[in-house]
């Protein structure tokens, strides 16, 4: 299982936690994992949010390998000017 | 090498050392310098084609109306025009972002903002349409409208859209708070508790325009064959070929961009504004159709960064440690969503390692124009306030303000106050520098202040694509797919003269147009020299392998025998064969005949960016006749990671110093008790020109990224957050006065310094 830490404003849509644990080993499985557990996270995550694992932020690639030691975060998705 | 399949080096083991660059860390002239000076540059309005049409838009004079009725018909009458478009030649079935930006393209039902397109037209010259707009005649029923942000959240403000928040919004707020954020760690009222004092200040910041120097400009093309092409001024024209094709119902593949030459960006031409519409009248006139924005509708309709709102606490002991920080960010973005909030609540703090940090942000609609990206969106106004909020605890401890940013300054595991912990980076280098700067322990001059401050940015990757070509000469043709908007070309051809051990001159690089290269996204996040760089230095690499096999093949020996060094192919020693050196012009004059073209191309998504941090030292003094206020010094300190060009790194550092100047002092968007922008010209919009600028000074920190071959970070977007407070900061040391709400124009300077008597 890996832990995710999610932006305090998301405990309201994951029963009141700021970290819950996901079966996964991609980032797109930590997403997809999330929706599932906690439905009322899907609008967040379908309008796009970027996760950092061991604190490199990945925006876009689903297909990036995490595991139960990493450190995972589900942050904002990240833009630029 | 498939797409995803490249992952960043930990630590960095791809990295060169320095003394091995032969081409990366020089700055040669640049590729499109002879082009720009001599006007054979081809910008957004340079473009013709026969039997082109020229458009004009009808825009609102109302910050917020109902349209009752939109009468074209004697405008139509008019001889010389040839279409109109209004809202209902375009798509009706959008959602999310895509009906967002038709919305701002063009008005529904309702004009949200002063200058929101109702109507456009399309005519034999300039003057008839513009001619034909004043003939559209239309109807509206005024609504009551609100442009401040503060103002928009009250109680009783009107509301912009009834139902556009979305889940995050916490139930009872007013319906222009459209989304919210809220992170941290800790507890930040123990942290405060721990505290020897406390500051606690609000600001504002007013919307600022990025300020290019090129209008919005595009020539689009769209038949009956429904195949369309557009040549337009972006930063990103695969973006824009898919909004276009989103908001004029058709078939992406169907729509070719070309991005032209461009006129400055920052962040403002990462959307759309007129280009569906040069389609929508182009297809309804089945010819080509031009338009050009004027600079009154650039300012009035094209995005500004979101004005601020903002209220910061901070604890601190009284040997300099931070304790707990708390901000609260209230953005507004114009009459939609999408107010870069959170990446103000995000970066606010990250430059400090924090025990205890709290930040909440609230995205808030407003009577004004869709804000658009600004170099490093959010960023600067949340710099501003948490910076100043540092240096008052400073002053008031009588602590030195880099010293205090050295002893709680983030660093490689330090957990970032928006979560995550951080890799390898430079903030502590810049401050050593900074420090170090002769700048630094220069005495000042009498009414002189003296101000620092940090600043953070994400950077970002993105899809890239890059394909590399061999001519027969040995010299190489390299596409990308990312608009120059900061000297890529020089740093694409650079890095891939690295890897091929050719000229920078026998390299020439092209922006592809969206039918010759795969997907691009836009040149934003500082993203290009790091993204487009890794695939071309890929892609280069790519082309060094058949050039060692088509070697091999030569000599009659294995592939892997085969080593490349300074533009040859060599055997990798005596075992491998007694051979010369096959330099890369001999092995591509035969290329037909010993396998076909020698090419090398680079697909991915590449995700380690590396964020980056700089320090700015500045030196202003106060006219307390006229409130004046002028910066008699400046130095920028910023990570680059690896500066791949130096004088273009340089021109990134600089030219985010000079915007931030002009933020921090002068610019500002001026709205009346009506609601209409007043000051929607650059007489009156007052950005700094070269006698407002001290000579900047600039120091290239390099600490490598270890997510890029080369150890590029992004610079083109944290340059431009530490000005702001810097300024204010020397500000206060000039004058004693804190200025909590931008821009220090010389009337709030001298009520300011009234208030102090």
């Amino acid at each position: 299982m890996v832990e995710v830490n999610l932006w305090s404003g998301l405990r309201a849509f994951a029963d009141g936690k700021d970290k819950v644990e996901i079966e996964a080993k991609t980032v797109g499985e930590v997403l997809l994992g999330l929706v599932k557990a906690y439905p009322g996270l899907e609008p967040t995550i379908e309008a796009g949010v970027s996760v950092a694992v061991d604190g490199r932020i990945i925006a876009n690639s689903l297909t990036e390998p995490v595991s139960e030691d990493s450190e995972v975060f589900l942050m904002q998705r990240l833009k630029g000017g | 090498m498939p797409l995803d399949e490249y992952k960043p080096q930990s630590g960095g083991s791809e990295l060169k050392g320095k003394s091995e660059f032969t081409h990366v860390g020089t700055s040669p002239d640049r590729p499109d310098g002879l082009d720009k000076v001599t006007g054979r540059a081809k910008f957004g309005a340079d473009a013709n084609a026969p039997g082109m049409l020229h458009a004009a838009v009808v825009r609102s004079p109302h910050a917020h109306a109902r349209i009752v009725k939109i009468d074209t018909s004697k405008a139509e009458a008019l001889k010389g025009v040839k279409a109109m478009v209004t809202r209902a030649d375009f798509a009706t079935d959008l959602r999310g972002e895509n009906w967002n930006v038709l919305e701002n393209v063009m008005a529904g039902d309702t004009a949200l903002y002063d200058g929101h397109a109702v109507a456009a037209v399309a005519a034999t010259s300039a003057l008839i349409a513009k001619d034909a707009v004043k003939l559209v005649e239309v109807e509206y029923e005024l609504l009551p409208h609100v442009t401040d942000v503060d103002a928009a959240m009250a109680k009783g403000a009107p509301v912009i859209r009834e139902g556009a928040a979305d889940s995050s919004v916490p139930a009872g707020m007013h319906p222009n708070v459209v989304r919210y954020h809220d992170s941290g760690h800790g507890d930040v009222e123990e942290g405060f508790a721990e505290a020897d004092l406390v500051v606690e200040e609000s600001f504002k910041t007013e919307a600022t325009h990025q300020g290019y120097i090129e209008p919005h400009a595009c020539l689009g093309t769209l038949g009956n064959d429904g195949k369309g092409e557009l040549w337009c001024c972006t930063q990103g024209h695969w973006n824009v070929q898919k909004i276009c094709a989103a908001l004029l119902d058709m078939e992406t593949s169907q729509l070719r961009v070309t991005a032209s030459e461009i006129g400055g960006g920052f962040g403002g031409k990462t959307s759309v504004f007129i280009e569906p519409v040069a389609l929508a009248l182009s297809r309804k006139a089945n010819r080509p159709v031009k338009l050009v924005m004027n600079r009154s509708e650039v300012f009035r309709a094209s995005g500004p960064t979101s004005s601020a709102s903002m209220d910061i606490k901070i604890g601190m002991t009284k040997d300099g440690l931070i304790t707990a920080a708390k901000g609260v960010f209230r953005l507004q973005g114009g009459a939609f969503p999408l107010a870069p909030m959170e990446f103000s609540a995000m970066c606010a703090f990250a430059c400090y390692n924090l025990k205890h940090v709290k930040q909440i942000g609230y995205d808030v609609m407003a009577n004004r124009p869709k804000q658009a990206a600004y170099r490093a969106p959010g960023a600067p106004m949340a710099a501003y306030a948490v910076e100043s909020v540092v240096d008052e605890l400073s002053n008031k401890l009588g602590l030195d303000p880099i010293e205090v940013r050295l002893k709680n300054a983030s660093k490689e595991g330090t957990k970032a106050s928006y979560g995550p912990r951080f890799e390898r980076i430079g903030l502590v280098e810049t401050l050593e520098a900074a420090k170090a700067h002769p700048h630094y322990s220069a005495p000042l001059a009498e009414g002189q202040g003296r101000g620092i401050s940090c600043g953070f940015w994400f950077n970002h990757g993105g899809e890239t694509s890059v394909s590399l070509a061999m001519s027969e000469d040995g010299s190489a043709q390299i596409m990308v797919g990312t608009p120059d908007i900061g000297g890529s070309r020089a740093s694409m051809a650079l890095m891939a003269g690295e890897v091929l051990g050719i000229p920078y001159e026998n390299i020439r690089v092209t922006v592809a147009d969206t039918a010759s290269l795969g997907y691009n996204e836009i040149s934003h996040g500082s993203r290009v020299t790091y993204a487009s760089g890794l695939a071309t230095i890929k892609a280069a690499e790519a082309a060094v392998r058949e050039l060692c096999r088509r070697a091999a093949q030569k000599w009659g020996i294995e592939e892997d025998a085969v080593y490349w060094e300074d533009g040859c192919a060599k055997p990798s020693g005596p075992n491998a064969g007694d051979f010369d050196p096959l330099p890369i012009a001999k092995i591509c004059r035969s290329m037909g005949r010993t396998g076909g073209p020698i090419n090398g191309h680079f697909e991915a998504t590449p995700e380690g960016a590396g964020v980056s941090f700089a320090t700015h030292i500045v030196d202003a003094e106060v006219d307390p006749e006229t409130g004046k206020t002028s910066v008699s010094r400046y130095t920028v300190v910023q990570d680059a990671g690896k500066a791949i060009h130096p004088t273009y790194v340089e021109g990134q550092f600089q030219g985010g110093a000079a915007q931030g100047i002009g933020w921090a002092l002068n610019e500002e968007y001026v709205y009346g008790e009506d609601g209409r922008l007043q000051n929607a010209v650059f007489l009156d919009y007052r950005i700094p020109v070269a006698s407002d600028l001290p000579m900047i000074d600039t120091v290239i920190v390099e600490v490598p990224n270890p997510g890029h071959p080369y150890g590029v970070r992004g610079v083109g977007e944290t340059s431009i957050c530490p000005p702001l407070a810097a300024i204010a900061n020397a500000v206060s040391g000039a004058a004693g006065v804190r200025l909590t709400e931008l821009p220090m124009s010389p009337p709030r300077i001298l009520e300011a310094l009234e208030k102090n008597g």
